[in-house]
């Protein structure tokens, strides 16, 4: 079950995912949507560090360790996985944009139509 | 002979992702000797993808579900926190749709791309979105799902704006990024959610604990969402036929196998992970009882006949050929989970409620839905075909502007009437064997869901009659006078999916007992699938 003696970063990690949906959702400048998506993702991210820490706990590493509750390592894990595909998303995103942008001289979602031909 | 051959069974469930992998990273260094070795080479690793798939689908076919555990000797001692391939029925018959769409890409593509430049890196995504398709339907972990699905999004997006000059591809691919990295994040809300309950990431353990509390509830609306989102349901598909018609077409032959794989990701999460607590009594109205299986059912079925309605409609109004086949791809995908819908809103039924008959047509249903997504696979990618031969050969993709073309591409004419009978639904092919099991079925279910569905068929050929009338029939067109028929290679690999069609159209009863119905035993037992893990707890 998830450990809710701290609420705080729980709320911090809804807070992240609604203001990212918030900026995908609602604004217009390309640029402001993949900010809005690496927002989502820190949220996500968040979550899963928030998920793996004990109150009180030290770094899982086992050698030479002081002993005492360790926190999870698995939530760590996965943690650095999604921050390297995230890096990974987000370049594929910028340079769609730069491509975008000497097509259509302009980053307003808006204005950016496909040919209906 | 034979030591290898079962070394090789044993270990198929990891080189067949580590073939294509492998495979995709080699690619540009042979690209530097020679283009030509080069495509020889890209052939020949999907085809050794498609033979392990092959002798691992024959295993998993004869001897049932097969695990392969990454990273310890021997995987009994403790198998909770092991990394799992878990291939069963389901996983098996996706790995099949996964490597015959790259293999007729591949063909396919030798014509077409050969005057593009980048040729190595357009193979190499290619083989890394086969990687990623596949290792999406074999894995049995929640969060290599995630990593796979990431893989194939990636791959998939750059190779939609493969043509950077045209200005559609490349918002295309940028829609498409921002819908699947959306998604793919939420998948792993949910999977952090099943992470922090259940201490788990392996979806045998996570499925044999599932309760049906609040945050299992939260998990499952945003991993149905994120899902379906990926796999095109209404009203999340505006993304697919601006990204299908973007694309070059032999990679959205591909892509199909992506949103086939993410509709995938629906089935498993939702009949594999949940299927325990499918039976759960929220509530009951007298003899009525609201169970799980119900409500998420019904809402499958609503989202199946909107998509269906939306897809056909949006077809008839267009007027590109890649952009019509695309909302018709939208479609066939509402066909799928029309049958699916059905079938989980009937066939789980608390006992004593359930009445005999009723089970046995959801299970009918879900025959056809799981044997209609090998049909869509197969008749969506020939149309594509087709529409990339027709682009190769006029630069033109607007119906407006195209004519007379069976004059001079026979074959092409004629495999695009093959596409066009199997999408609509007309014997002697694919098409039809599939719809008439979804039709049947869902008419027991309710009389309604087969009306549209037959209504969404007929408007998909006027669709294509329309296609077919416009571009193939008619004077020839000044402007495109001097079209000629497609190389060789174009022509091969529309043959192999032809062939593929009207023997799936000729032999439907062969297909079903060999193929389809081990794939919906597989989803109807989910405890086979969580005691091939924990061991019959």
């Amino acid at each position: 079950m998830i450990p809710l003696a701290n609420p705080v970063p729980y709320i911090a990690v809804i807070g992240l995912v609604l203001v990212g949906l918030f900026a995908v959702v609602f604004k217009r400048n390309l640029i402001k949507i993949v900010i809005g998506i690496t927002i989502i993702e820190s949220g996500v991210n968040l979550f899963l560090i928030t998920l793996g820490y004990r109150e009180n706990s030290i770094a899982p590493i086992y050698t030479s360790s002081p002993g005492g509750l360790m926190s999870l390592p698995v939530p760590q894990a996965l943690t650095l996985t999604s921050i390297v595909i995230g890096v990974a998303v987000l370049a594929l995103m910028i340079s769609f944009i730069v491509h975008i942008y000497r097509h259509y001289n302009t980053l307003d979602a808006s204005k950016i139509r496909g040919d209906e031909e | 002979m034979n030591d290898i051959l079962s070394i090789l069974v044993n270990h198929s469930p990891a080189l067949i992702v580590a073939v294509p992998l492998f495979g995709a990273f080699l690619t540009p260094l042979v690209g530097m000797i020679n283009d030509k070795l080069r495509n020889v080479f890209v052939i020949f690793i999907t085809l050794l993808t498609g033979f392990f798939a092959v002798i691992l689908v024959n295993e998993v076919f004869t001897n049932g579900i097969k695990t392969y555990c990454f990273g310890a000797e021997n995987p009994s001692v403790n198998p909770v926190v092991r990394i799992f391939f878990e291939v069963d029925g389901m996983s098996a018959f996706m790995a099949l749709i996964a490597v015959i769409l790259p293999i007729v890409a591949v063909i396919y593509s030798w014509g077409f791309a050969k005057e593009e430049t980048g040729q190595s890196k357009y193979y190499t995504l290619i083989l890394l979105m086969t990687a990623g398709i596949l290792g999406m339907v074999l894995t049995g972990d929640m969060f290599n799902f995630f990593v796979f699905l990431e893989i194939t999004s990636i791959s998939s997006a750059a190779l939609v704006a493969f043509w950077t000059n045209k200005k559609n591809s490349v918002q295309a691919a940028f829609k498409y990024i921002v819908i699947s990295s959306i998604g793919a994040l939420m998948v792993l809300f949910a999977i952090a959610i099943f992470y922090g309950q259940y201490n788990a990431l392996n979806m045998a353990v996570i499925a044999n604990s599932i309760g049906f509390g609040f945050l299992d509830k939260i998990a499952l609306v945003v991993l149905i969402a994120a899902l379906t989102m990926k796999a095109a349901i209404a009203p999340m598909h505006m993304w697919l036929p601006d990204a299908y018609s973007g694309a070059p077409s032999p990679v959205t032959v591909v892509i199909v196998g992506t949103t086939l794989a993410s509709l995938y990701g629906v089935f498993r999460v939702v009949f594999t992970i949940y299927g325990k607590q499918f039976l759960t009594i929220l509530r009951s109205f007298g003899d009525f009882a609201v169970t799980p299986s119900l409500i998420i059912g019904v809402f499958i079925v609503v989202l199946a006949v909107l998509t269906m309605i939306i897809g056909v409609f949006m077809a008839l109004k267009s007027n590109n050929f890649k952009r019509m086949i695309g909302y018709a791809a939208v479609a066939e995908i509402g066909y799928m989970i029309l049958a699916v819908g059905s079938a989980i809103s009937t066939y789980f039924i608390p006992t004593g409620t359930t009445t005999v008959t009723m089970a046995e047509h959801g299970k009918m249903a879900l025959t056809g839905g799981i044997f209609h997504m090998i049909n869509d696979a197969l008749d969506i990618g020939l149309l594509f075909l087709v529409a990339g031969a027709v682009y190769y050969a006029t630069k033109e993709t607007s119906l407006n502007k195209l004519g007379g073309l069976s004059r001079k591409m026979k074959y092409t004419t004629v495999f695009f009437l093959i596409g066009l009978f199997a999408v609509s639904g007309l014997p002697p092919m694919n098409g039809f064997a599939s719809k008439l099991i979804i039709y049947q079925s869902t008419y027991q279910v309710n009389p309604v869901l087969a009306i549209v569905a037959i209504l969404c068929s007929i408007m998909l050929l006027a669709v294509f009659v329309k296609v077919f009338h416009s571009a193939f029939l008619g004077p020839e067109i000044s402007s495109i006078k001097n079209v000629k028929e497609v190389p060789r290679s174009m022509l091969i690999a529309m043959g192999i999916l032809a062939a593929l069609i009207i023997f799936f159209g000729l032999f439907p009863e062969f297909v079903i007992t060999n193929i389809v119905e081990p794939a919906k035993n597989a989803l109807l037992n989910s405890s086979e699938y969580i005691s091939a893990i924990l061991g019959g707890v």
